[in-house]
């Protein structure tokens, strides 16, 4: 696969031409201001700050010094639109276009704009580690010349010239990357088992059906680097030996579907995709796949048959995707950030990449740090970082003096954390430890005035909504489940409810059919766990210590809220 | 000719093919292993979990109708872990749909009812929901009761696989789903429908049966598809 | 040896399980020597008395009188029997359930072609939103399901409950038998 062909393709010379080219063009440039493209900064208007910024800058002449991109995400949604400016490093935050005229007179001033200046040496940046969010904020998602130009598509072209395929699932199995969906499966044992298995043709997936509830770490990836998640792709595929990829992204991530399909459009273009890919006789292709918007199209068998046209619904494993996935064909099934990954530990090392993190869990994780917390957003942090430093350093601690209650990772198949495990190191096995799990990493902070059955509620309602049906346990289990603690926010809950309670959750985990029903009852489990007199005051005393519930206790009789007709 | 394993089904040695389930080698042996979605001649989903069993050294229950059998392995059909789970599993599909037995054209040949008698539940301990549900009797000569419906999708898939026409699918999600014909329309209106009647034969409830059958009088024979299964084997 | 007390209650119910209990036939007179029949649709006994040993309850829990009936009874008896689909599972008289107890009201006094059509006010229950089998209302001892369970069934059951045993419902009987 690594023969050369002769050099008539667009070879790697042509790449570093690019490159060149995009530097030196920047070069001209004494400043480059960023504005992030992000969702959250685009909900916020950053779209219009960028426009009138450009505007300002060729009304006063600076067109020839001063360039304006759309950038990335710094991570600090919450003070969105915000704007950095390079080579300064210069963060302002809660820009908007009228803004814009003080920001170009301050260009090349010692002292950046006091009102809107967001300093980048505190804790929020300090104690993260970027890798999968690399050069955030400043490069251009939606050119490959300037993901080319900062050392995008190096690793590429490493791997399809100087390593064969082996090489490099034998580089990843080394530097010690599990999957970043949520189950932390060993991703170098995943590609050799896709590589080993028969079959022909073997295909490629990216799963970035994102859907637990506050989570948006893939979609940020999708949004601002889809380049750098296009060439973890290639490399997959050429170290498992596949000629097709799917990137499946649910259809109400719009802006990542465009960004993705625009990237591989300029990637096909400069033959980075497509046959005899950087002139070697590697072939492969990425198609983008809407989905429709169903949490349980993020189960890798359902996704799959989503893929296919059929209705999202998971079968059985075994057989597992690797040896028949996507039309019966071994496939190679990861997630966006997993994926995301790649290029860095091709490029740097697996050494290097082992360095990071705990034993057993290697390198970072994007948290979405969200709910009740002074600076939410998303940040990437090392493995085995604590649960109190993401808070109290990196997020800023609780907002108006409120104290700390738990905080919810993986979502709604995940747990949650009480403050007795607020020094818990964030890896795989730790979380699993105490009835969480890692998961995609929405991280979910929430204070005193949380009512834990409430949020156990809302969890399970949203299983409840999202099963696909298919498997009885989940389909009817989760409505079960839903029912009782609804009763049980509602004051007409009875102790044995409670009974009923654990015993459907334990059948609903040990006989549910794919992961979304297996795991639908850990928030309930898991706040029982460490919650347990919550319940019980809901039930027992008829109130609730949070005050959220409105608790009307009745007669078990006259649950149905309605009166007796006559 | 495939090789040949053995295993222990409860503790007895029993001998298999290793692309049997061990649910054909439960048969084969008159170990008894509960089935709803499951129907010889079509494809197996795993989907009721009734058909869960445990086997030795894995920590998961596997569906006994989708899993194969190998070498040494040791399933258990019959744990007390088992019947408790297999119990409210049944328990739950009565609280699901509307199913009132004394007035049913299935009673008596019903394998819920079946199901239910198996496990000797003698009442459900978890509450009814009283779905509302329609009953689609637009069509010619068969009724679809949506109240007895169990959602094993026996009637979408001998439709899909050995009618070849399709007619039934599944619209939406949890426990809002339901089988649909076409495109969510009346019965009596689907232009796929060849009115072959498979799907009537293949319900394990009440829930497609003929029209003029009264209380008890709908007795399905899915054995149709068994004897179909075996021509279509010999054919091969 | 000293007489058990034994009820029966008609609840919502078409009262085919007392018929089934009567077809239990020459029997009777076996299960009349261990037991006396202190409050049954079938004997001319107005109150419902205390300190029953066994009550076979008939019927679904359908309107607020079968609600306070059954409360009472309840207090009042020591093994309290589910006796029938109805009271089990709430059988024919829960089909409701899924329209709600309005449209069935419209349907029997509004529809039909009447001279004055009007809604009962005071000789008839008040009906509940929602018909409840009689376990979740109450604490049931034994279910014996059936439509009706067979006197067979019945004989057997109430044997096994007056000489103190278990009873083994499930041998003989399931829903809708």
């Amino acid at each position: 696969m690594t023969t050369k062909l002769p050099q008539s393709q667009l070879p790697e010379e042509e790449i570093l031409r690019v490159a060149e080219q995009e530097q030196e063009e920047k070069s001209q440039y004494q400043r480059h201001i960023y504005v992030c493209m992000g969702a959250a900064c685009l909900a916020a208007g950053s779209a219009t700050v960028k426009d009138s910024l450009s505007e300002v800058v060729d009304q006063n002449g600076f067109a020839g010094r001063c360039a304006v991109h759309g950038g990335g995400c710094r991570g600090l949604c919450a003070e969105g639109p915000t704007v950095t400016i390079e080579p300064d490093d210069v963060l302002y935050g809660k820009i908007t276009p009228q803004d814009a005229p003080d920001i170009i007179k301050n260009l090349g001033k010692k002292r950046p704009l006091e009102r809107l200046h967001r300093p980048t040496d505190r804790p929020f940046f300090l104690r993260q580690q970027r890798i999968v969010l690399e050069l955030a904020g400043k490069v251009n998602s939606e050119r490959i010349e300037d993901y080319i130009a900062s050392g995008g598509y190096k690793s590429l072209l490493k791997a399809v010239h100087e390593m064969s395929p082996v090489e490099v699932i034998n580089e990843i199995t080394r530097s010690g990357l599990r999957g970043r969906g949520g189950a932390g499966y060993s991703t170098g044992l995943k590609w050799r088992t896709v590589a080993k298995a028969d079959g022909h043709p073997k295909y490629v997936i990216c799963n970035g059906d994102e859907g637990d509830p506050g989570a948006f770490m893939d979609r940020s990836v999708m949004d601002d680097y889809p380049f750098r998640l296009l060439e973890g792709i290639t490399i997959a595929a050429y170290a498992v030996g596949a000629e097709q990829g799917y990137v499946y992204i649910r259809a109400e991530y719009p802006l990542s579907v465009r960004r993705v399909q625009n990237a591989i459009r300029q990637a096909q273009r400069l033959n980075l995709l497509g046959n005899q890919i950087a002139g070697t006789a590697f072939n492969f292709d990425v198609q983008v796949r809407v989905g429709a918007g169903a949490f349980v199209c993020g189960e890798e068998t359902a996704l799959i048959a989503s893929i296919e046209g059929k209705r999202g619904q998971p079968r059985p494993r075994p057989p597992y995707p690797a040896t028949a996935g996507l039309w019966g064909k071994p496939t190679l099934i990861n997630n966006v950030e997993t994926f995301a990954n790649i290029p860095a530990i091709i490029r740097n090392g697996a050494d290097w990449f082992a360095s990071i993190g705990t034993e057993k869990s290697k390198g970072t994780k994007v948290f979405a740090l969200t709910g009740n917390i002074n600076h939410s957003g998303l940040i990437e942090v090392p493995m085995g970082i604590t649960l109190r430093e993401i808070i109290y350093d990196i997020g800023g601690g609780i907002p108006n003096g409120k104290r700390f209650k738990a905080a919810q990772t993986g979502g709604p198949s995940g747990g949650c954390i009480p403050e007795e495990h607020l020094d818990i190191s964030m890896d795989y096995e730790s979380l699993a430890g105490i009835g969480s799990i890692m998961g995609s990493g929405g991280l979910i902070v929430m204070d005193e005035d949380s009512c834990m059955v409430n949020v156990a509620k809302y969890f399970m309602e949203f299983c409840m909504t999202e099963s696909c049906g298919k498997c009885i346990p989940c389909r009817v289990g989760t409505a079960q489940i839903y029912r009782i603690l609804d009763n049980t926010t509602r004051g007409t809950a009875t102790l044995s409810d409670l009974e009923q309670l654990e015993m459907l959750c334990d059948m609903v985990r040990h006989t549910s059919l794919c992961g979304l029903g297996q795991a639908a009852p850990n928030p309930v489990l898991s706040t029982l766990r460490f919650f347990r007199d919550e319940y019980l005051m809901h039930i027992v005393e008829k109130r609730c210590p949070a005050g959220v519930c409105h608790l009307h206790p009745e007669p078990a009789l006259y649950n149905d809220t309605k009166e007796s007709v006559r | 000719m495939s090789g040949v394993v053995t295993l222990k089904i409860n503790g007895i040695d029993v001998g298999a093919q290793e692309n049997e389930t061990i649910l054909d080698v439960a048969r084969e042996n008159d170990i008894f292993i509960p089935t709803l979605c499951y129907l010889e001649g079509l494809s197996r989903i795993g989907a009721c979990r009734l058909c869960l069993v445990e086997v030795k050294g894995i920590s998961k229950l596997l569906p006994a109708c989708a899993t194969t059998v190998a070498e040494g392995m040791e399933v258990f059909t019959d744990t007390d872990r088992l019947r408790k789970y297999r119990r409210l599993i049944v328990e739950m599909l009565f609280t699901e749909g509307n199913h009132v037995c004394s007035v049913c054209v299935a009673n008596g040949h019903c394998e819920l009812q079946t199901l239910a008698q198996q496990h000797e539940i003698d009442y459900v301990s978890l509450p009814y929901l009283y779905p509302q549900r329609t009953v689609d009797a637009s069509h010619e000569r068969f009724v679809f009761d949506h109240n007895r419906c169990v959602l094993c999708t026996r009637c979408v898939r001998v439709c899909d696989e050995v009618e070849g026409a399709h007619t039934w699918d599944i619209r939406g999600r949890g426990i809002e789903s339901g089988v649909i014909t076409d495109l969510n329309q009346p019965w009596g209106t689907s232009v796929t429908c060849t009115s072959c009647g498979k799907c009537v034969q293949a319900c394990p409830t009440g829930a497609l049966f003929m029209k003029g059958k009264s209380v008890g009088e709908m007795v399905h024979s899915p054995s149709f598809l068994t004897f179909l299964a075996q021509m279509r084997e010999a054919k091969k | 040896m000293t007489k058990k007390r034994l009820a029966t209650v008609w609840l919502d119910g078409c009262s085919g399980c007392h018929m089934s209990f009567l077809d239990i036939d020459e029997r009777l007179l076996l299960l009349a020597d261990k037991l006396d029949l202190v409050y049954s649709p079938l004997v001319d006994q107005k109150t419902f008395p205390d300190k029953v040993d066994i009550t076979l309850v008939e019927g679904a829990v359908s309107s607020e009188e079968d609600l306070h009936k059954i409360q009472h009874i309840r207090a009042h008896t020591r093994i309290l029997v589910a006796f029938g689909d109805c009271a089990v599972t709430g059988n024919v008289p829960s089909l409701r359930n899924s329209v709600g107890a309005e449209s069935v009201l419209r349907r029997a006094y509004m529809e039909p072609d009447l001279i004055n059509p009007q809604f009962p006010t005071d000789v008839i229950p008040a009906l509940l939103p929602v018909v409840r089998p009689v376990h979740a209302v109450v604490k049931v001892d034994v279910h014996i399901p059936g439509c009706p369970p067979s006197a067979d069934t019945i004989f057997s059951v109430v044997s096994d409950l007056l000489s103190g045993k278990s009873p083994e419902v499930m041998t003989s009987t399931h829903f809708g038998a």
